[in-house]
């Protein structure tokens, strides 16, 4: 079984390195040969796909939980920090593109950029609560925070509707690619509100009518 | 009724004429809400722009934005990252997707307000005219701009012909819309066919330019064959595409963007760094060219009415280029 869970992981971490790979490769053809390998506006192109496979995985995380509930198969708990992981390395990477390529000369303006555009605030929001989350990914802070730890990391779904956000105020009109992501996320998160509202009113519905009235009257 | 002459445009920088606009629309709006009490009642935003100044250009000055020696875009670039959603949304879905646009037979109609309109064969509708080269900047409201040498013909010549009356304040074009031909149009992101406008004076400019090639071949599918819209100090998606329509009309023509959200897409769409697209800033764009840049594209000021204002400024004097955006 352990060695099952290695072999899985490694082939999830080839998986999830597959576009930034490709990515890398297109980049170097393109500076090689001049080639538009990557379309007429390079840095558009590396933006897009980059962020594209930050929402990507943090979907994928996302979905770790329903489908361990639906399977039972408890092993899938054991790929959700390599997942949200490599869904920080993209977010970052995609960030830096911005930083890099795309604001080239005018860095400036990043601070007016990140105050005065809402797609940009929620984008940059999104890559700033992913930082808490992958520096207390250790097993060594887990332990540390104990309880909080799960209540520190409920932050992801926050971070699951800001970066829907980000690419949907982005768009000009043309607005079913990111309603497409807002649909995913509408049911990954709206699996867990009808779980734990199940849970609450059947946590009621244990309680004894004695119980509850004491409960009641305290 | 304007006192700025375009050689105090020439003189002066850009920057300036648009805070002089401001100023004197500002007393220009006072003075129309005390004479006309009723009106201000009615609300400013449906009310009509100023009347359009005199043109003052000379065919010296005019020539100078028919050129321009800054790096060109490749032909495969501006040929394979188009707008033309008729086609789809994505950048490179028109170059793929347009092969079903039939450019031959082409019909042009034009009519309303003028006193020969009709229907021509593309042919019949630039019989006599030379084709000429313009080389313009394309900024697209998106950030990006280009830089393309264009085949065609001006504008203004090819409306004369028509006889336009004293009523024809506006000219309204309209993209041929036909589902058989353009996959997009089953998508409803736009209230197709797509249309845009001119006010007559911007449509009589010599650098408005009704376009049938580019890089000396006939224009592809997907740049908008087989007439197209150019109009350098504007927003590139005032460009309309593959015209089927002409009218002359009397009152400012909707368009197909500003139809689709009014607060973000305006009539006159002048590139402007001073006023922001409120989902993200004009000042800057990012240049689609030559090819030692292809990966690190430089990024370069906007410039006002697109590096074009010594040529239009004057078209706009007196007019508050906030509100008229």
């Amino acid at each position: 079984m352990v060695l099952k869970v290695a072999v899985a992981k490694g082939v999830l971490h080839l998986l999830a390195a597959t576009p930034a790979l490709w990515l890398g490769w297109q980049v170097w053809i393109v500076a090689q040969t001049g080639s538009n390998a990557l379309g007429a506006d390079p840095v558009a192109e590396i933006e897009h796909f980059l962020g594209l496979w930050a929402l990507r995985l943090l979907m994928v995380t996302l979905a770790i939980t329903p489908l361990r509930q639906l399977t039972g198969q408890n092993v899938l708990v054991r790929f959700r920090r390599m997942l949200g992981l490599w869904t920080f390395a993209y977010a970052t990477i995609h960030f830096s593109a911005y930083l890099v390529l795309d604001l080239r000369g005018y860095w400036s303006t990043i601070f007016t950029e990140i105050a005065k555009r809402p797609y940009i605030t929620v984008g940059f929001t999104a890559w700033l609560l992913l930082l808490p989350l992958a520096l207390t990914s250790t097993s060594g802070w887990i332990k540390r925070l104990g309880r909080n730890w799960a209540r520190l990391h409920k932050l992801v779904y926050a971070i699951g509707v800001l970066a829907v956000l980000h690419f949907w105020w982005l768009v000009k009109s043309d607005i079913r690619e990111p309603a497409l992501y807002a649909a995913i996320l509408t049911v990954l998160l709206g699996w867990r509100a009808w779980k734990a509202w199940n849970a609450r009113r059947s946590a009621r519905g244990a309680l004894s009518p004695t119980a509850r009235r004491t409960a009641g009257a305290r | 009724m304007s006192l700025f002459s375009l050689r105090d445009a020439l003189r002066i920088p850009a920057a300036e004429v648009t805070d002089e606009a401001v100023y004197r629309d500002r007393r220009r709006l006072l003075a129309a809400l005390a004479a006309a009490p009723a009106l201000s009642l009615a609300g400013c935003s449906e009310a009509q722009p100023p009347p359009p100044s005199r043109i003052t250009l000379t065919p010296e000055q005019a020539k100078s934005g028919f050129k321009t020696d800054e790096t060109l875009t490749r032909f495969e670039d501006c040929t394979t990252y188009n707008n033309f959603y008729e086609f789809g949304s994505g950048k490179a879905d028109p170059s793929n997707a347009a092969k079903t646009l039939r450019t031959r037979p082409w019909h042009v109609m034009v009519g309303g307000e003028c006193a020969k309109p009709g229907t021509l064969s593309l042919d019949d509708l630039l019989k006599g005219f030379t084709p000429e080269e313009r080389i313009y900047r394309l900024r697209c409201v998106e950030g990006w701009s280009m830089v393309i040498p264009w085949l065609g013909v001006p504008l203004g010549p090819v409306l004369k012909r028509f006889e336009p009356t004293s009523k024809a304040k506006y000219v309204a074009f309209v993209t041929l819309g036909d589902p058989a031909q353009m996959p997009g149009l089953r998508v409803p992101i736009l209230d197709w066919p797509y249309r845009e406008g001119l006010r007559i004076d911007e449509a009589m400019h010599p650098l408005a330019f009704l376009a049938t090639g580019l890089y000396g071949k006939p224009l592809p599918q997907q740049n908008g064959a087989p007439l197209r819209l150019l109009v350098p100090w504007k927003y590139g998606f005032k460009g309309i595409k593959s015209i089927v329509r002409i009218e002359f009309v009397e009152q400012m023509p909707e368009t197909a963007w500003h139809a689709s959200q009014p607060d973000e897409y305006g009539f006159f769409s002048n590139v402007n760094p001073a006023v922001d697209h409120p989902r993200w800033s004009q000042k800057t764009e990012r240049r689609i060219s030559g090819t030692a840049s292809k990966l690190f594209a430089e990024r370069i000021p906007t410039r006002p009415f697109n590096g074009y204002a010594p040529q239009v400024a004057s078209l706009y004097a007196g007019m508050d280029l906030r509100k008229w955006f």
